[in-house]
């Protein structure tokens, strides 16, 4: 049977939440795993969930990119495992090099939480697979340094590549470029994404919870 | 620094049949600081219900335990930084939400929310300044402490109250409540025995914070730095993990967390709790500052500090958890037979003190003089005449910060981790919780500086109230109250008067209500130059949704009936509407009829419970006007209201607009004959029909006359000033 293991950092906050409606609501299994335990062979696939690893000392996810467990990603992220990055686990898996790009401070220079809608801009990644192009979903997002950047020929090469995977929809919560909420790797088994999936059953709706759907299935496969 | 008093010291003395060493006495004068010490307000705090059926815990601990069935608990504890706050609104603000979360922990209960209750001058003076003001600053920056701490940490501030009145020019009250959830069989009952290990854990000791406590207890006349204490929330983060797995695995035999006066009260108050001695060595403290006195060691207030009481077998589970999580830990010492704190430094002994000396001082008689300015309240008052064009007082009514939209603080909270917030801020009149039990927790803070400066008693009685008010709108009973009081100094006889009138209606009204207070806390001096600060008790209910059902918003739809339970009465005293639109302080404050009150708050309750309910809310400040157009602001809707068909004893029509009487609810209902019904069938209770929800058009009407004309959109537009303001 496929195993999703929940990476847990010092700091991280969203772990109960993301196993919590894994196991319990969505009755999907999947195991803790502490950011020290460096056999992380074990999994065929690895959340990071949101939250404030190492308090966002220097940077949002800069010290647990140092972290034994980010070895135990980068194994797997090259022997295409599947990787889903929440919040601070996008930014963590920025810092990795795991993904393209990089998240700063939101335009505003304050933390934002409340509801935002994202469209699904590439629904062939095994995180997407289950919604429709063009798709619009409502999902919460909690966040301080959310804003996405990268260079314009950055920019121009993920966007060619099809890497963007959520955008935000009549939205800009933090000024990221292009409104990317989302994106993969250029494989497309990793990603990383701003809003809160694990979060969208409590505004009424189940959408997003999806995404965990879609990256189950596939891990049947 | 707050010296012994002449008495105290003699006092001391003879206690220990000898002069206490500059140590000694310095551990002493931060433990009977009124802060620590309560010696103003003890004997009469003491005198409030604590009983319930609910009640595991009461009052006297680090927090208030409440049973809400299937062996669990709820925790509940309020706290202040006021002063600090004043000085440097971020570190105050963040080390408040700190403090209170550790106090949750030393239950060995796992904090699950936060709410904060916040007074400050108005961020805006009339004259729209283009300069920021302090109060805007602290505004700011108190909430972006509170933000940052919380988010950090991974506790949603699920909540809050907020005021804003002139009396707190140049300073702030920022009162942070904290909620914990846990295993009944877990809590952790102190409890110690004889070779104990006691063990420090988490932050480094520095200097951060000294005289913090005594800096709490004078009035605050010039900025004092070193007094203001410094946050680390992640570091309290790996507290929360690492002390919620000792507590789960039956480590741990006594919990305290260190705050207030810092090492010199928690040891001593945890030792005189235990009936059991100290023997502390000061050499291995974990410091973040060399060359610091065993004084200073003992009073720093240097942050995210918990103390533990453990035998020799658990110390290796524990041992392995702070190594886990990275903590730092120091064995302080060991408990002893003996009752005394002894503190050394490199084995020589420099302190030796009976814990209960320094843990019971001597309690204060202070006098208490009816003040003077009620009279000259009373005499000077002119009733102001009634404005012509009611529309644009009820516009400007939304935009009065004190009542506008909270959009902009809220927005920088992250209240939903924990997927336990059930509605979302600003959507219902309380802020409810779902439990792992399947039942709901329903909390709410509130407060009213305006009403209790013009009427101690009836204002307390009326903030009270109000927060049980707003926990049955949710359908919750309330169970448990929480008082945060917050006065100038017990010096002065009219403070503590205005003090022994919240405490006579706290006393009163829970017992009525047969509700036990849980848990509280006593501010006092907080004053600036200009004097004391306006009466400011914080009071905040909690109430239980016993089985699983939709929680009661606040917002209209489309087609609702609008009903009111309850009269207005000529009480506009301390109303927004006086004292933004008029700035007039004076006139009749709300008084609260204990039999109506209860009588309106069972009847809501049964609506609720029969599913008649759409929605619900309750009027308070800005009276019905202002609560008809939170209700279609929030659903997005227009409505019609007959306000001659609002039971009122009115003589005069800004009266029944704007006065904030109490016991009233708003309820939008698709069934009105069912809730015609209902109502019809409770004898004594006042309630009426008033008006329908329709359209975006917003109509006060009376006897055919047009009162006031607008529409939603005009409405929700004046309720976002704050956040105008804020983010110009």
């Amino acid at each position: 049977m496929a195993r999703i293991g929940i990476v847990v950092f010092p700091g991280s906050n969203c772990d109960r939440d993301v196993h919590h409606i894994l196991n319990n609501v969505l009755h999907i299994p999947s195991h803790y795993v502490w950011h020290t335990d460096s056999n992380l062979s074990a999994f065929d696939s690895l959340i990071i969930p949101g939250g404030f690893a190492y308090g966002d000392r220097l940077r949002a996810g800069a010290i647990a990119a140092h972290s034994p467990a980010a070895k135990g990603l980068k194994k797997m992220a090259k022997d295409g495992g599947i990787i889903l990055g929440i919040c601070n686990g996008f930014q963590i898996l920025v810092e990795c090099g795991l993904l393209p790009g990089a998240l700063v401070k939101n335009n505003s220079l304050s933390f934002v939480c409340r509801e935002t809608t994202i469209k699904v801009e590439n629904n062939n990644t095994v995180f997407t697979s289950s919604f429709k192009r063009n798709q619009t979903i409502k999902i919460p997002i909690a966040h301080g340094e959310g804003r996405y950047m990268a260079d314009n020929r950055l920019l121009k090469t993920i966007l060619r590549k099809g890497q963007v995977v959520f955008r935000y929809f009549n939205d800009d919560p933090n000024g990221s470029a292009d409104h990317i909420a989302a994106v993969c790797n250029e494989e497309g088994n990793v990603m990383g994404m701003m809003p809160h999936p694990e979060r969208a059953l409590t505004t009424g709706s189940s959408d997003a919870s999806m995404i965990f759907r879609s990256l189950y299935t596939h891990l049947g496969k | 620094m707050t010296r012994l008093s002449k008495e105290e010291s003699k006092f001391l003395e003879s206690k220990l049949n000898r002069v206490p060493n500059k140590l000694e006495n310095g551990l002493v004068e931060a433990e009977w600081s009124e802060h620590c010490s309560y010696k103003s307000s003890k004997r009469f705090i003491k005198m409030f219900p604590k009983n319930g059926k609910h009640v595991v815990i009461g009052p006297g601990q680090d927090a208030g335990v409440l049973d809400i069935g299937n062996g669990y608990v709820v925790t509940i504890h309020i706290e202040s930084h006021n002063h600090p706050s004043a000085v440097d609104p971020y570190g105050g603000a963040a080390t408040g939400v700190g403090g209170v979360i550790r106090d949750i922990l030393s239950m060995g209960t796992r904090p699950i929310a936060l709410l904060d209750a916040l007074r400050f001058a108005p961020p805006q003076t009339n004259d729209e300044l283009s300069h920021r003001s302090n109060s805007e600053w602290l505004f700011r920056y108190a909430v972006k402490g509170i933000g940052d701490y919380g988010n950090c940490v991974g506790v949603p501030t699920i909540a809050g109250e907020i005021e804003f009145d002139p009396s707190f020019t140049n300073y702030c009250l920022i009162d942070t409540a904290c909620i914990g959830f846990g295993r009944r069989e877990s809590i952790v009952r102190n409890s110690a025995n004889y070779d104990d290990l006691i063990i420090l854990v988490g932050g480094q000791t520095g200097r951060d914070g000294i005289h913090g406590a005594a800096f709490a207890s004078k009035t605050y006349l010039h900025h004092n730095r070193s007094a203001v204490q410094i946050p680390d929330p992640f570091l309290e983060k790996l507290l929360i993990e690492a002390i919620t797995e000792a507590v789960e695995d039956g480590a741990i035999k006594a919990l305290k967390d260190l705050g207030g006066g810092g090492l010199s009260c928690c040891l001593s108050e945890l030792s005189d709790s235990l009936g059991r001695g100290f023997d502390i060595e000061l050499r291995d403290l974990h410091v973040k500052e060399t060359g610091m006195s065993p004084l200073e060691l003992m009073l720093s207030e240097s942050q995210e500090r918990m103390l533990i009481v453990t035998d020799h077998l658990k110390f290796d589970n524990v041992r392995q958890i702070f190594d886990k999580y990275e903590l730092k830990y120091v064995i302080l010492g060991r408990v002893k037979n003996h009752r005394n704190l002894v503190i050394r430094s490199n084995k020589r002994i420099i302190a030796d003190i009976p814990s209960s000396v320094i843990a019971n001082a001597p309690l204060i008689k202070r006098s208490s003089k009816r003040p003077s300015y009620l009279t000259a309240l009373k005499r000077g008052f002119k009733k102001p005449v009634t404005p012509s064009n009611l529309t644009e007082v009820l516009l400007s009514m939304l935009s009065n910060p004190s009542i506008a939209s909270r959009e902009w603080i809220y927005r920088q909270y992250d209240h939903e981790v924990g997927l336990r917030t059930v509605v979302k801020p600003g959507y219902a009149d309380a802020s409810v919780l779902r439990l792992k039990n399947g039942k709901f927790l329903s909390v709410k803070l509130d407060g009213n500086s305006k009403h209790c400066y013009i009427d101690p008693y009836e204002g307390t009685l009326g903030c009270l109230s109000e927060a049980c008010r707003n926990v049955a709108c949710t359908g919750a009973y309330p169970i448990g109250m929480i008082d945060h009081l917050q006065f100038g100094s017990p010096e002065r006889p009219e403070v503590f008067w205005c003090f022994r009138r919240a405490v006579d209606a706290i006393i009163n009204y829970c017992k009525f209500m047969n509700i036990p207070v849980v848990g509280g806390k006593v501010s006092f001096y907080n004053e600036t130059s200009k004097g004391p600060i306006k009466p400011s008790p914080v009071l905040g209910a909690i109430g239980l949704v016993e089985e699983k059902r939709l929680i009661t918003q606040s917002s209209f739809k489309d087609g609702d009936s609008i009903f009111i339970i309850g009269t207005t009465a000529d009480e506009p005293g301390g109303s927004e509407y006086y004292e933004y639109v008029h700035h007039i302080t004076g006139g009749k404050v709300p008084k609260v009829d204990l039999n109506i009150d209860k009588l309106n708050l069972e009847s809501i309750l049964l609506l609720i419970d029969k599913d008649v309910v759409s929605c619900a809310h309750d009027p308070s400040k800005g009276g019905v006007a202002v609560a008809l157009s939170e209700m279609a602001i929030l659903g997005g809707v227009g409505f019609e209201v007959f306000v001659d068909r609002i039971p009122n004893t009115c003589t005069s029509i800004d009266n029944l607009l704007f006065s904030e009487s109490h016991s009233r609810y708003i309820i939008g209902t698709h069934e009105p004959k069912k809730v015609e019904k209902i109502l019809s069938g409770i004898g004594g209770l006042v309630y009426s029909r008033i008006g329908e929800v329709y359209n975006q058009n917003v109509a006060f009407k009376m006897g055919g006359k047009i009162l006031i004309n607008t529409d939603t959109q005009s409405l929700a537009a004046s309720f976002r000033k704050l956040d105008q303001i804020m983010t110009r």
